[in-house]
């Protein structure tokens, strides 16, 4: 497994967020973290990253144990975030946002390159000199996936890949992660989209109050009306 | 008016403005990127100018002993960051305060022990120690020609490390957001250390260009903070560009206020009146300048876009 998370809890100060979450990934898999606001997806994804700190369990990447590391040195290893609310750098232009951040720590090969990031977006082919606080939600998030592919990651990280935005921009993001898993980049994504998720995934974990309550393939998801209803109301 | 007179102030405003420059902008820097009020950056000021004194009387080479003193004080400044600055940078403002004046009162007894209480005299070597005839009857020391080049070419470099390197691009990434920096793989921690230790190396360039004028002394640094902040708040707090014009309004104003005021007063008062009150008044310039400019940009000229 690449990723593989076992009893993990988290807290923000004397209140429990993640009650012994279990979650695992495997080298170029797609999963997802489906649930309801506010059952714990985004503090899973910042407890993985180090950006809040987990208070038991244990998450490895490759082996390395995350909890207790610092958060860029969790990234080092591999992982790139594309956050919530895409926190793109508005003092940047778009340009400098893929530029300042970038490196290829594990020398992999056919690193990601702004050419390349900018074949898969062509709409920010000619936003390039644009401070980031100028583009578009859309541009944003694209610009945010651009910006977590130039640190080469092995494990692409995605909170709400698509949340509050165009159907057709939509669109451009899932066939961009199409993409990217095609070139053998795992990915863990949030989003709410359940259909084009389920394309996507291979695996997929419902997380409710802190918990995995199911988990499984898209087909055994798309089968399970229960499941579906119960954690995801639809 | 006397026009000689006015060039040669303007460049004596010019000067004093540069100098100021490369105090405030570390102290924009640190204040802009960490949210770290350094009340002692002012001692790194004075840090500068002893080292570089100490070295110059010992080399005997004022340039050379520059070239060693910067990145003498980047490691003072650096080693302020890891042992004080960085545990300070969580809590709110009045701690900073507090200890960065625990911090000036440190600096200035440690200065008091190694270099004893008199101020330190730096000579110039034969070179610098002229005077320059700019044009017919403007006459300024070859010195601060040296200071105003300095002080242009450290501008245009940092000008041009903020704007166009990958440095700089994740100093103003990490100014506005420090937490996603890091979770994009870089490490902000030692990242903004280097930043202080190079504010640090700018203060401390400005007490050893200042030095071989009026002495190293101690005390020196306290004088020069206040006037810094007025910079840094009037350009705009994390603004390099707003600290460099900002610096040169300051020096400028100052330094005209301090020799025309008393004659542009003598126009509408009497002379002894003029005498007694433009001194007074010359002195409030640079903060009736920043009252003004607040007034009217209460985020200073240039308040950088950080979120």
């Amino acid at each position: 497994m690449m990723l593989k998370i076992s009893n993990l809890t988290t807290h923000y100060g004397p209140s429990q967020a993640l009650f012994g979450l279990d979650l695992h990934i495997g080298t170029g898999e797609v999963a997802t973290l489906l649930g309801r606001n506010g059952m714990g997806k985004t503090t899973t994804i910042n407890s993985i990253m180090g950006i809040v700190p987990a208070s038991g369990g244990s998450i490895t990447f490759d082996g390395v144990e995350l909890v207790g590391r610092a958060s860029f040195k969790t990234a080092n290893l591999g992982l790139g975030l594309v956050p919530e609310g895409r926190q793109i750098f508005p003092n940047l232009t778009l340009e400098e946002n893929l530029i300042a951040t970038a490196s290829n720590h594990l020398k992999q090969d056919n690193p990601w390159t702004m050419d390349k990031v900018l074949n898969m977006f062509p709409s920010l082919q000619d936003r390039r000199k644009f401070m980031g606080n100028l583009l578009s939600g859309g541009e944003q998030q694209m610009l945010a996936i651009g910006r977590a592919l130039m640190t080469n990651p092995k494990l692409l990280i995605l909170d709400e890949a698509t949340e509050g935005l165009a159907p057709l921009v939509r669109q451009i993001i899932w066939d961009a992660l199409a993409l990217i898993r095609e070139t053998g980049t795992s990915i863990l994504v949030v989003d709410k989209n359940l259909k084009d998720l389920l394309r996507l995934a291979d695996r997929n974990f419902i997380i409710e109050r802190g918990k995995i309550v199911w988990s499984g393939t898209s087909d055994e998801l798309r089968a399970d009306r229960e499941a579906l209803h119960r954690y995801l109301g639809v | 008016m006397d026009y000689t007179l006015l060039i040669v102030q303007m460049l004596n405003g010019l000067q004093l403005g540069l100098l100021l420059f490369l105090v405030a902008s570390g102290l924009t820097l640190v204040f802009g990127i960490l949210d770290f009020v350094n009340l002692a950056h002012g001692s790194i000021y004075m840090v500068g100018a002893f080292i570089c004194a100490s070295l110059t009387l010992w080399l005997g080479n004022f340039l050379l002993a520059v070239v060693i003193a910067l990145p003498l004080t980047g490691a003072v400044g650096y080693a302020i960051e890891v042992l004080v600055a960085r545990r300070l940078y969580d809590k709110d403002h009045l701690d900073h305060v507090l200890g960065t004046f625990g911090l000036i009162l440190v600096l200035d007894t440690l200065a008091h022990m190694i270099w004893g209480p008199a101020g330190i005299t730096v000579p110039l070597p034969a070179w610098l120690d002229g005077q320059v005839e700019i044009f017919d009857g403007a006459v300024i020391p070859t010195f601060r020609l040296l200071i105003i080049a300095v002080g242009l070419a450290v501008a245009g470099g940092l000008f041009w490390l903020v704007n166009y390197t990958k440095l700089g691009m994740l100093i103003r990434a990490g100014a506005s957001n420090r937490t996603m920096v890091a979770a994009l793989g870089v490490d902000i921690q030692t990242l903004f250390a280097l930043v202080f230790a190079l504010g640090a190396m700018l203060a401390g360039l400005a007490g050893m260009l200042i030095a071989p004028i009026t002495t190293a002394s101690i005390g020196m640094g306290g004088q020069i903070i206040i006037t810094a902040f007025v910079v840094i708040i009037i350009g705009g707090i994390g603004s390099m560009k707003g600290a460099f014009i900002a610096a040169l309004l300051v020096g400028v104003i100052d330094t005209m206020g301090r020799s025309f005021l008393d004659s542009g007063f003598a126009l509408f008062m009497s002379r002894d009146a003029a005498e007694t009150a433009a001194p007074a008044v010359s002195a409030m310039m640079i903060y009736i300048l920043m009252a003004a400019i607040l007034a009217f940009k209460p985020q200073g000229l240039f308040p950088p876009k950080v979120r």
